[in-house]
Formats: C-alpha cells, sequence, structure tokens
C-alpha cells in the first residue's frame, strides 16, 4: 500500500527523478522515512536519494544475484531491512540496519530436494526478528536475528542458524506454493498446504499452533488459493478464486489445555492421558522411511505390509473381515513413527466408510487403532458419535478413556446416549472388565456392610439426630445410607456413566450442554452420583482395587454442575424432592465433620510446630554460609 | 561470600531477674526499672529504650519501691532502708534506715519536696528531700495494719494510703486521718482472706483509685469517703495502677498478665460528663504484672516474666514508625559473656558468680546448613563465686585467656588463669593498684599486657600486666565533657589507641603511647550500644541506639567517606526498625571490608566494598542469594548480609580460627525456669 502511494505523489507532481540505479522497491514502515531498495543491493533513505538523485549507488550484490524478497521491520525506532537473493540455486539472507550502516549477509542451509524458501515472514518481537520461512517440504524454520547488530563485520558469510518450528502435512499432490505467516509467538497461518485430515484438497487457511505442534483452526477457500496471505492488524487477507477474504483472528493465550481441549483435571494418571499428536514427528523423515520400509518389504515379503495409500484403497472397496485383518496387519508392521502419522488416517477412512455403508462396521479395527493411543478426538472426530450411533459402548468406553480431548458437547451427547439406554440393554454390552469389577465391588461393598449392620468407619452424622423431629418417616428413611442401598442404575451403565465422570471439561462450556438432558435423565443421573458419594464417605472404594476410578472431587464437581445446570427444575419436579432433602442432609452432616476435622487438624499442627523447633542441646558446632 | 564454622552455645544459663518497681521521669523520658535481685536500669524512653544505666544489685536487697524526685532517684525496700543512687557513676549513693520494719512503697510528691514511705509497722513516714540528703520529717498517724501503697494529691496536702482491707487518706499538714474508706473482702472461700489495697492513684480532682486482691479497681470519692464506681477486672490482684499525666486515661496490671486500660470519656457525645469506662485489655506478659507505667505514648508493664513490654497506644500515635511498634525487651543491653579470643575460652557473667568454659571442638568438615561431628564438648572450667553481696558490674578475660578481671560496686578482683592440660587454677593478685578499687567497664589490649578500667569521671586507668604482678602505668582523662560512667572501651589492635563512651553519648578517643586525649568523635543524639577499632584501618567503628552506623577514622579525625556515604544514603528501612541495639562490633581479618554486627535476633557482616541497599532493595536476601549462580549473585548482593539462623542471641565473637561463638538464650528455655504463672483455663487443655 505504501509504496503505490508514494509513487503516485511524485508522478501526480510531476516530478521524474532519474537515479543512477535500478530501484527494485521503495519501503516504508508507519512513521518513519521510507527507504529505497536497488536492485543492486543497495539501500538509501528516501529523503537522501531525492536531495541527490544522481549520487553514486555501489553494488552489494553480484552480477546474477537477483533479490527474491524483501521488508521492513522497524521496533525501537530503529529500522532493519530484510532480503532474501538468490544466485545459482544458492540462496542468501541479507540484514541491512542503520546508525551505524551494517550490512550482514547470511546463508540459508540447502535442503537436497528443497533448497528454496518458498515464502518469508518477519517479525519483531523483543529485541530480536524473528524471520519464519516455509520450504516446498512442509517445513517451517525460524530464525532469531538480533535488532542491533553486535558482529563488527567478519566478512565470513555464516549460515543463519535455524530452528524447526512446524513441519506441515503433505498430501499426495506435489505442492508448487504455499505462504506462511506469523500471528504471534505461537500462531502461525498457512495456506497452500493440504488439512491434515480434509484428503487432497489443499484449498484451507490452516492456522497452526507452533508450540504444541497442533492445528488450531482451518476454514476452507472456495475457488484456488494463490498461495499469498497477508496479515495487517489482526486481520487475515487470503485472495483465493476471484475473492479477497478478510479474515479477523483472535489468538487465544495458547496453552496445552487450550491445544488439547481442556484438561482440567490434573490426577489424571498417565496410562489415560498419553496423547500424541501426529504432526510431532517430522513429515520427510515419516515419508523417506517408509519409502525405505516399502522398497525393504518388497524385497523381503512382497504379499504382507501394505503401506498407507495401499491399506486406504483396500478400505474403500473390501469387506469388513478384510480390513479389519488388513488394519490388524498393518499396525503390527508399521514403526511406530510412521503409525502415528498413518493412524489418523486409516481411521478417518474406516469412519467415512462406515458412515456411508450402514453395514461396514469394522469394530475391531477401530480398537486395535484406539489401542495405539495415536489417536485422539481432534484427528478424528466423527468416531465417537459414530460409535453413539451404532450403540458401541465398548468403543466409547475406550475412546473415553483414551481421548483427553473430547469437547463438552460430545461429552454430553454421550452422556444422554448412555442415560436413556435401558439397563437390560446395556446389561449385555462387552465393557472394560476392570471398571465392570469395580461397580460390582461397589454394589457388593454395600450389601457386605449392610449385613454386618454396622457403618464402616463409624461415623454418625450429629446432624441427624437434630433433624428427627422434621422427618417424620420411620429409622430406616433417616439414614442415608439405608436410603441407597441399591445401585440406581445398572452395573453397566454405572461403568459408562464412571468414565464420563473421568473425562476433562470446563465447567463453563459444559454448563449449556447439560441443561439438555430431560428431567428423568437428570435425576437418574444425580441419584447415581449422590450413591457413589455416600459410597466413598463411607470409605467402601478404598478396597477396591481398579485402575481407573472417578475421584471423590471428580464427583462433587458433577454433583455441583447438574444442580447448577437443573436448579429450576430439581426445585420444582416432585419427584426431585426426596432425592435433594436426603443429598443436603448428607452434605450438612458431612461439613459438619469436616469442622470437627478442621479443629482436630489445628491441634495436630501445633502439636506438629512444637516439636519441630530445632532442638540441638546445649552445644552444637555448625557450619553457615553468607552470600 | 564466605563460610563460617559457629559453635552455637545454649549453656549459659542467664535468668533475667523479675521487674518489681517502675517509676517514670516525664521531664528527662528516663524509664527506671526495679528488678527483683536489686538492679536499678535506667532506660531512655526516647531512644528507642536503650539501657543506659545498669546498678548492680546485691543480696538480700529486695527493692518495693521507684520514685524519682526532680533528677535524683531514691528506692526503698524489704530491708528497711531507702536509698538514693549516684545516676552519674551508677552506683549506690547512700542508704538510710527508716525504722519502720520493711517498706512497701514510696513516693514522692510532685513539689519534689518530700517522700513518703508505707513501713509494715502501720506508719506513713515522711522524709523531707534536701540538696544532698534526705532527713526524716514526721509521722503520720500510726495505723493498725502495714501500708502497701501510698499515692499523693497532686497538690501534696493529702495522702491516700492503701492497706489490708481499706484505704486512709491523711492529711499532710496534721498527719491525721481524714477518711476511712473499707475495700470489701471477695466472696466465697476468699471471705476469710484479708483484701489488699496493693496500689492506689490519687486524681486531682479528688478522686482515688485503688486496685486490690479481690481483682476490683475500685474510684472513690475523698470528700465524702464513699466508692462511686467499681469495676471487676480479674479473679486474681489487681497489682499496680498508673494514670497519665493528663489524667485521662489510667492502666491496671493483674496477676493474669493482663494490662487493664480506663480512660476517663464522655458518656453522651458532647457532654462535660465524663466517666472512668473500661476500654482496652493488652496480654502480653505470661505471669504477674508488678508495676505498670503509663508513659506519654505507650504503657510500660514489667513483672514476674522478667520482660520489660512497652505497648504503644495508638490512638496517641501520629505516624507510624519503629517507635509505635510494641516492643519487649528481655535481655540487657550489656554484653554478659565475653570471649578469650586467642584460646577460645568464654567468660560468663552471672550476677553473682562467674563461670569459665572451654569451646569444643569439632572433626571434619561440612557442607553449609550442617552440623560438625563435636570431637570434645565445651568444658567448664572455673566456678567463681563474688565475694561480698554485691553483684557483679563488669567482668573481663583477657584475649590470650591468662587473665580475668571483675569488678563489683565495692571491689575488683583480678585472677591469673594457670591452664595446663587439665589442671586449671587460679592466683589472686593481691597488691592491685590504689585506683583499680571498682570499675565501671573493664578491658584488656589485645596483647594481654594492660588492663584498661574505667572510672570515676569518665576517666581510664592503665595497668600494666606481667608475670610478677600488675603495675599502675597512667590515667587518661578526657579533656573535658561530662562525667558520667564509662559503658564500653575498645582498643586497638595494634595497642595504639583506645576508645571511650559513656552515657551522655561521648566517644572520646586516646592514645596510648602519649597516654593523651586524641580527640572526641562528634557528639550524637543517640548512645552508642557497641564499638570497635578496626585492626588495619583504625577506623572506630560505632553503633548506635537509633541503629545508626558510622565510621570514624581515628588518624585523619573524621568521619570516613564509606560513613559519609551511609549517613547521606541512609540506611534501608527493615535496618532501622530493628527492635533490639547492636551489642558487638568485630572485624574479619582474613577481609578487611567486612563489619560483623549482631542484635538479638540476627548476625550481620556488612561488606563495606558492595553497594548499600536502597528502599528498594531485597534486603534480607540470603535466600535468594543462594538460589542464584555466583554470577547472577553479584549484581544482586548488598553491603548487609544478614543471618537469621539464630535467634535470642546473647553474644557473638569471632574467634582467631575465623570461627564465631554465638551465645544463644532461647526464650523458651527461659520460660521453663520460670515460676509457675497463675493457672489459668485455657482452651483445649
Amino acid at each position: 500500500m505504501g509504496v503505490t502511494f508514494s509513487v503516485l505523489l511524485m508522478e501526480d507532481s510531476g516530478v521524474v527523478m532519474p537515479v543512477s540505479a535500478d530501484v527494485l522497491r521503495v519501503l516504508s514502515a508507519t512513521d518513519s522515512e521510507p527507504v529505497v531498495l536497488f536492485c543492486c543491493g543497495a539501500v538509501r533513505f528516501l529523503d537522501s536519494l531525492l536531495a541527490s538523485p544522481q549520487q553514486p549507488i555501489e553494488d552489494v550484490l553480484t552480477e546474477d544475484e537477483i533479490i527474491r524478497w524483501s521488508t521492513i521491520i522497524k521496533a525501537e525506532h530503529q529500522l532493519v531491512i530484510l532480503f532474501s537473493t538468490e544466485q545459482r540455486g544458492e540462496h542468501c539472507l541479507y540484514v541491512q540496519r542503520f546508525n551505524p550502516n551494517t550490512l550482514m549477509k547470511h546463508r540459508f542451509e540447502t535442503e537436497p530436494g528443497f533448497s528454496a524458501p518458498i515464502n518469508f515472514s518477519a517479525t519483531c518481537r523483543g529485541s530480536n526478528i524473528h524471520l519464519l520461512y516455509l520450504y516446498l517440504n512442509g517445513s517451517v524454520y525460524e530464525s532469531v536475528l538480533p535488532f542491533r547488530s553486535s558482529s563488527t563485520g567478519a566478512e565470513v558469510v555464516q549460515a543463519l542458524s535455524r530452528s524447526l518450528c512446524l513441519s506441515l502435512p503433505l498430501g499426495e499432490e506435489k505442492l508448487m506454493s504455499g505462504a506462511a505467516v506469523v500471528l504471534d509467538e505461537a500462531h502461525v497461518a498457512v495456506v497452500g498446504f493440504p488439512h491434515p485430515s480434509a484428503g487432497a484438497c489443499k484449498d484451507y487457511l490452516c492456522i497452526w499452533n507452533t508450540h504444541f505442534q497442533t492445528l488450531q483452526a482451518c476454514k476452507e477457500m472456495a475457488g484456488r488459493i494463490y498461495s499469498q496471505l497477508w496479515c495487517y492488524s489482526g486481520k487475515l487477507y487470503v485472495p483465493h478464486g476471484k475473492m479477497l477474504s478478510v479474515i479477523p483472528f483472535d489468538c487465544q493465550k495458547s496453552s496445552l489445555a487450550a491445544a488439547m481441549g481442556k484438561q482440567k483435571q490434573t490426577s489424571q494418571s498417565a496410562e489415560c492421558s498419553f496423547v500424541t499428536s501426529w504432526t510431532s514427528q517430522s513429515c520427510t523423515d515419516v515419508t523417506q522411511t517408509t519409502e525405505i520400509k516399502s522398497r525393504m518389504s518388497t524385497r523381503n515379503n512382497i504379499k504382507s505390509a501394505l503401506t498407507v495409500d495401499q491399506l486406504i484403497q483396500h478400505i474403500k472397496t473390501s469387506a469388513v473381515e478384510d480390513v479389519q485383518a488388513e488394519v490388524g496387519e498393518f499396525i503390527r508392521r508399521t514403526p511406530q513413527a510412521d503409525l502415528q502419522l498413518a493412524a489418523g488416517r486409516v481411521a478417518l477412512e474406516l469412519v467415512s466408510r462406515s458412515q456411508t455403508d450402514a453395514n461396514f462396521y469394522p469394530q475391531c479395527a477401530f480398537l486395535l487403532l484406539l489401542e495405539t493411543r495415536y489417536l485422539c478426538y481432534s484427528v478424528c472426530p466423527e468416531l465417537l458419535s459414530l460409535a453413539m450411533v451404532k450403540k458401541d459402548f465398548h468403543l466409547c468406553q475406550i475412546a473415553f478413556q483414551i481421548f483427553s480431548d473430547i469437547p463438552e458437547a460430545v461429552t454430553c451427547a454421550c452422556l444422554k446416549t448412555i442415560l436413556s439406554t435401558p439397563d437390560l440393554e446395556m446389561e449385555t454390552v462387552n465393557l472394560d472388565t476392570d471398571s465392570v469389577i469395580f461397580m460390582k465391588e461397589l454394589t457388593r461393598a454395600q450389601s457386605r456392610s449392610d449385613e454386618e449392620g454396622g457403618q464402616l468407619n463409624g461415623f454418625c452424622p450429629p446432624a441427624l439426630e437434630s433433624d428427627v423431629s422434621d422427618t417424620p418417616s420411620n429409622k430406616l428413611q433417616r439414614d442415608p445410607l439405608a436410603l441407597d442401598t441399591s445401585c440406581p442404575v445398572g452395573l453397566h451403565k454405572g461403568a459408562l456413566l464412571n468414565e464420563v465422570l473421568q473425562t476433562a471439561y470446563s465447567d463453563r462450556s459444559l454448563l449449556p450442554h447439560l441443561k439438555d438432558l430431560t428431567v428423568p435423565q437428570v435425576i437418574v443421573f444425580l441419584q447415581y452420583l449422590r450413591f457413589l458419594y455416600f459410597k466413598y464417605s463411607h470409605d467402601a472404594h478404598k478396597q477396591i482395587r481398579a485402575l481407573r476410578t472417578p475421584s471423590i472431587s471428580q464427583i462433587i464437581d458433577w454433583v455441583c454442575l447438574l444442580l447448577d445446570a437443573h436448579f429450576t427444575v430439581l426445585a420444582v419436579a416432585p419427584e426431585a424432592k426426596r432425592l435433594v432433602f436426603d443429598l443436603h442432609k448428607f452434605v450438612r452432616s458431612q461439613v459438619k465433620l469436616y469442622a470437627e476435622l478442621g479443629k482436630i487438624e489445628g491441634s495436630l499442627q501445633v502439636l506438629k510446630n512444637s516439636k519441630q523447633s530445632e532442638d540441638f542441646g546445649m552445644y552444637a558446632i555448625h557450619v553457615i554460609e553468607l552470600f | 561470600m564466605g563460610e563460617f564454622k559457629v559453635h552455637r552455645v545454649r549453656f549459659f544459663d542467664y535468668m533475667p531477674s523479675g521487674i518489681r518497681a517502675l517509676a517514670f521521669n516525664r521531664d528527662t523520658e528516663r524509664m527506671a526499672v526495679a528488678r527483683m535481685d536489686g538492679s536499678v536500669e535506667i532506660f531512655h524512653c526516647s531512644d528507642r529504650f536503650f539501657q543506659e544505666k545498669i546498678i548492680p544489685g546485691r543480696e538480700q536487697c529486695g527493692i518495693e519501691g521507684l520514685s524519682w524526685v526532680g533528677e535524683r532517684l531514691f528506692s526503698a525496700g524489704l530491708n528497711g532502708g531507702i536509698t538514693e543512687y549516684d545516676l552519674t557513676n551508677q552506683k549506690v549513693k547512700y542508704t538510710i534506715d527508716a525504722y519502720g520494719g520493711p517498706i512497701w512503697t514510696i513516693t514522692g510528691n510532685q513539689q519534689g519536696t518530700h517522700l513518703a514511705v508505707g513501713c509494715e509497722d502501720g506508719t506513713v513516714k515522711l522524709f523531707e528531700v534536701n540538696e544532698d540528703k534526705i532527713q526524716f520529717e514526721r509521722n503520720l498517724d500510726r495505723q493498725k495494719s502495714r501500708i502497701v501503697s501510698l499515692s499523693w494529691h497532686p497538690s501534696g496536702s493529702k495522702i491516700a494510703a492503701g492497706m489490708m482491707d481499706m484505704i486512709q487518706i491523711f492529711n499532710v499538714e496534721t498527719g491525721h486521718s481524714i477518711h476511712r474508706m473499707l475495700a470489701d473482702r471477695g466472696v466465697g472461700t476468699s471471705r476469710s482472706k484479708e483484701c489488699v489495697v496493693w496500689s492506689v492513684v490519687y486524681l486531682s480532682d479528688g478522686t482515688i483509685v485503688s486496685g486490690d486482691s479481690v481483682g476490683m479497681v475500685k474510684l472513690w470519692d475523698d470528700q465524702t469517703g464513699t466508692l462511686i464506681k467499681s469495676h471487676n477486672v480479674t479473679k486474681c490482684d489487681v497489682l499496680a495502677l498508673s494514670v497519665s499525666q493528663n489524667e485521662d486515661s489510667l492502666v491496671a496490671g493483674t496477676s493474669e498478665g493482663t494490662v487493664v486500660q480506663f480512660q476517663f470519656v464522655s458518656m453522651v457525645l458532647g457532654k462535660d460528663d465524663n466517666e472512668w469506662v473500661r476500654t482496652r485489655t493488652f496480654k502480653n506478659h505470661t505471669h504477674d504484672i508488678r508495676a505498670v507505667a503509663e508513659i506519654t505514648t505507650a504503657v510500660v508493664s514489667g513483672g514476674m516474666d522478667a520482660q520489660l513490654v512497652v505497648k504503644p497506644l495508638l490512638d496517641k500515635i501520629e505516624v507510624r514508625s519503629a517507635a509505635s511498634a510494641l516492643r519487649k525487651i528481655h535481655f540487657p543491653h550489656r554484653r554478659l559473656v565475653f570471649c578469650a579470643r586467642k584460646s577460645g575460652l568464654m567468660l560468663f557473667q552471672y550476677p553473682g558468680h562467674l563461670e569459665l568454659w572451654r569451646l569444643g571442638e569439632s572433626e571434619g568438615k561440612g557442607i553449609p546448613g550442617s552440623s560438625l561431628f563435636v570431637k570434645r564438648n565445651p568444658e567448664k572450667l572455673l566456678h567463681l563465686k563474688v565475694k561480698g553481696e554485691d553483684h557483679i558490674r563488669c567482668s573481663a578475660v583477657s584475649p590470650c585467656g591468662e587473665w580475668i578481671v571483675y569488678s563489683t560496686a565495692s571491689s575488683l578482683r583480678l585472677y591469673r588463669l594457670h591452664c595446663d592440660n587439665n589442671n586449671v587454677s587460679i592466683t589472686k593478685i593481691s597488691k592491685l593498684p590504689k585506683v583499680l578499687s571498682s570499675a565501671n567497664q573493664l578491658c584488656f589490649s589485645s596483647d594481654s599486657s594492660h588492663l584498661f578500667s574505667a572510672s570515676t569521671q569518665s576517666s581510664v586507668h592503665i595497668v600494666s600486666l606481667s608475670q610478677s604482678g600488675c603495675k599502675f602505668v597512667g590515667t587518661l582523662k578526657p579533656k573535658s565533657g561530662s562525667h558520667q560512667a564509662i559503658h564500653l572501651l575498645a582498643a586497638s589492635e595494634d595497642g595504639e589507641w583506645l576508645a571511650s563512651a559513656n552515657s551522655d553519648h561521648e566517644v572520646h578517643i586516646y592514645n596510648l603511647q602519649t597516654r593523651k586525649a586524641h580527640c572526641t568523635v562528634p557528639v550524637y543524639s543517640s548512645a552508642v550500644t557497641a564499638m570497635g577499632i578496626h585492626a588495619t584501618t583504625n577506623c572506630l567503628f560505632m553503633m548506635y541506639a537509633d541503629q545508626q552506623m558510622c565510621e570514624y577514622s581515628i588518624e585523619q579525625k573524621q568521619y570516613t567517606d564509606w560513613s559519609r556515604t551511609v549517613q547521606r544514603k541512609g540506611l534501608h528501612r527493615l535496618w532501622m526498625e530493628r527492635d533490639t541495639p547492636c551489642l558487638n562490633v568485630m572485624f574479619n581479618p582474613q577481609n578487611p571490608s567486612h563489619v560483623i554486627l549482631h542484635d538479638t535476633y540476627m548476625l550481620c557482616i556488612i561488606d563495606q566494598s558492595l553497594p548499600l541497599p536502597d528502599d528498594k532493595t531485597q534486603f534480607y536476601n540470603q535466600l535468594t542469594l543462594k538460589s542464584l549462580t555466583e554470577e547472577q549473585r553479584k549484581s544482586h548482593s548488598h553491603a548487609f548480609k544478614v543471618c537469621k539462623t539464630f535467634k535470642d542471641i546473647l553474644c557473638v565473637e569471632l574467634i582467631s580460627d575465623q570461627s564465631l561463638v554465638v551465645v544463644e538464650r532461647p526464650l523458651e528455655d527461659v520460660a521453663t525456669q520460670l515460676p509457675a504463672p497463675i493457672k489459668q483455663k485455657k482452651f483445649a487443655t
């Protein structure tokens, strides 16, 4: 914009300025003097050039060196001009600084096959310039240049130190161009590269998080994208087809939680939170190794190992059994690094076939893919809803255990399905045995303690005694334990609900979706939560050894959320009255108990503190150090 | 910066003595404190409560009361005598017998003409205060029971006397009783016990306030002799009362350790009919409060737990400062521990005896923060009982550990110590020069060849020590100035210089070669609490009660540049807010820029080569520095390196093998040795 404007002005005023060398570009940054960049690499301020147009212009570049890209950066009242050149396949970056005038030359490290960076984006952060550049193989590198030159003009041309900050996935088609632009320190917008799971169509604007190597957002652009992209003041400008789209964007503070879905619970054990993003592996490595691998395998055993592409072709056509066998074989034979990339593609393909072909549902293949733990919700979002549609609760359960990035809306939809499915139907489903055993033990511990006729921890809530007058029902009903001798849901449903309770969520996003539950569903769920809460309060679960159990705080959080979401319903619905009343009574007694415990804790703390006082007797020789 | 081996000593069983009486002099802002052991201390209330003067007590002298008459201080006690103190030389001036049996109370009138004492035999005796003595004048009408408390009406014409079960009002002129007011005994079982009126205060409007053993504070009208109002303050005794100068506030100390404040305020806003209303309760003591005094902006209290507590009254303070913080004074502001630097001996000064200990030895090396294996335990070499009834005023051990000297009010004794292997013997040096009859402060030269003894009129006697005995060498006299007693002496390492500080804040420097006064350090408004002469630069480093510090070059007779920088930049806020004075100044021979200081709560090394902290700097930065690397430390460190590992420090001394001796006296240990307090029901017991 600035460039054309200044040229027009000059033409309007009719001033023609013959200068002694070819001008390449006039660069200007806001609130600073425009700078003229000559084809030969020399740089002059426009004002000084206008003052004496015929001044000699030195040749900075060699004869056949051509400037490919240039930009100007301004920060701290300091201007820096960057331009890259090409000379017989060798690419260099020049950094021109002013006051004092210094010119630094750096050489871009070459990569066999992809010698030239195809796109540059430079930003200023702190006292450094961050230069991001993109290669056709999908590698995005970052180089950091100091804003103020520190070297005293050592004439050795050094290779530009760089770090790989992103490896973009490549589609099947050979790419010719692409563009990347830095949005902030963690986000990069890319056009011209295919969406990782949308297949061959490459007309996508993708925003990548470089910290976590995740795809943050994407937008399909109608028509062909011209591999051009600009970013000015919070808006992205993308020419595509016959349009220029202006897309305002907002980069939120990136965190792992935001990148991976909301990871609220911190107590998740390592086994279930292991999710790796498939992009963390460099794409070049993968393609190279697969090539070698396939060559090797052709020599050894022609029949067995399929490449990903072959497998995907097979999935499109073969029968369920064959597909399942092939997927199993593929997972068994493919090296872990390759599998990370391939699992997502295979799963996507399987899901899309299942969605179109009603008879095609390779459950075993899905389970095998899940077991690789390379899948996550974002890689294959349709999988969970497909499982729900097919009422494949086993798959759901495994997915809940493995995926840590399930959106709250999906969690709620699953919860709804689970609650609305009749217990009878549920009992036939084959579920993870560990979880079912937990439920069995939980209900058994109950009946056992009833048989013994005593409470396990000997706690008698004091509040209940005082409430005798206002509850004229019989004695059995006053005891919250006796109220709920049985689990309100079947074992399998309970096991599935436990999985839901352990998913990660953020309550603000969950709350609106939770409102979708119907009143009977809410009451059943709340009854179940109350059942768990009572159980946990009586320490029954401590005797059960199980790998995954909801924690007491998870249960209480869900109770709070449910009460919050359905407050009015629970206040009005007659069938909820008893439930809420009992829950309240129990909570009140617990609060009293904890208040008492707090007092004991205070006393014990005093005892502990009094013991802690340093006691070394009457004499000691210490060593102290002062700094 | 530096690693130190620290001998952490806790076997000095110092027990502060309980506080029995307080007397506040409004004109000089001095608080006189009498303790159970008969010692009297003078605190300067406007100089951070620095303990300016200590007059040691003596056996069997239970002081029961203290009273200022002008700038003269009198005490009376159960031995039946009235004592006047010589505050200039910090000793008893004279004692006269009142011939009335044990004296329970003494009080002077506001006019400064008379003293009244209350005796066991039931008499109130009036003494006329003369120029240099007091003279018995007459008795007031004799009563049947002992007189426990007395208070003059501000006009000086009437005296209220608290007795057993009653209060009498006497007309001073006639000596007759005007009114007799009966104090009620307690109810129930205490019915049979007499009610002791522990304290009375006679206000100018004719109101008499009494505090008694039933726990009541009662207000009486002296015109009618009737009770106006009574406040039940405690179930135990109300032992002490004190009224503010303008008679709008009254404090009562109880045997539960609480101080209860009453204020004379109007009950209806805007009206003038004021009443005494109980307003606040402070609990800063664990034991009986035996004395309270309301001073300008604070309530001072003391009792059986031996601590002097200064509780500021926040409604009378305008600016928050170090003066507005609660202050508890546990330990004397004088040194009680002396180290023989070159031989690893320690001398502990108790009131009635001295103990000499040899420090233990360690084996191996340890990382900072660890304790070393103690190869040899410390060993008590000597227990030296004082001859006579007087308590020790000052003592010293020579750096080589060969000489021990102590002085009481009446005598000075010098001993020579013979240590061969495990046999320790001492010989008393007889035939001391006459000038060494008594000393206010004692100090040895660093080569142990001379003894300096601070004497009357701010003079210092020099005595040379040798195998054969000791010989008087000469007397150092200040050119002019005050004759106050010297409380600090510091000799230089090279034997050239001697500095003395007296309680008029004067610091004189003498040349020991010529035995002449060399110069006087400019007098500062605050008292010197510690000083030392630097071994290589011969600069005198002084610490003041208001936490300021000065370094004075003896040779150039002026403050050093560093000292001027400190004064110009000011010290850090947190340094200034510390509430105990620095009691020792030492120098690290391995690093001449290091000055080592300590107070009750910390040990500090000042590195004069480092920048001074300003108020934005983190002052206590040792933990921060510990976490940084060597490089980063340089940019973060400042001159004050404070170590807070130790607490309740009585003394820190650097001995010649570069290790520090830290003598601690944990307050918990002191508390366990106190008599049991009044039993009170506490929560969770």
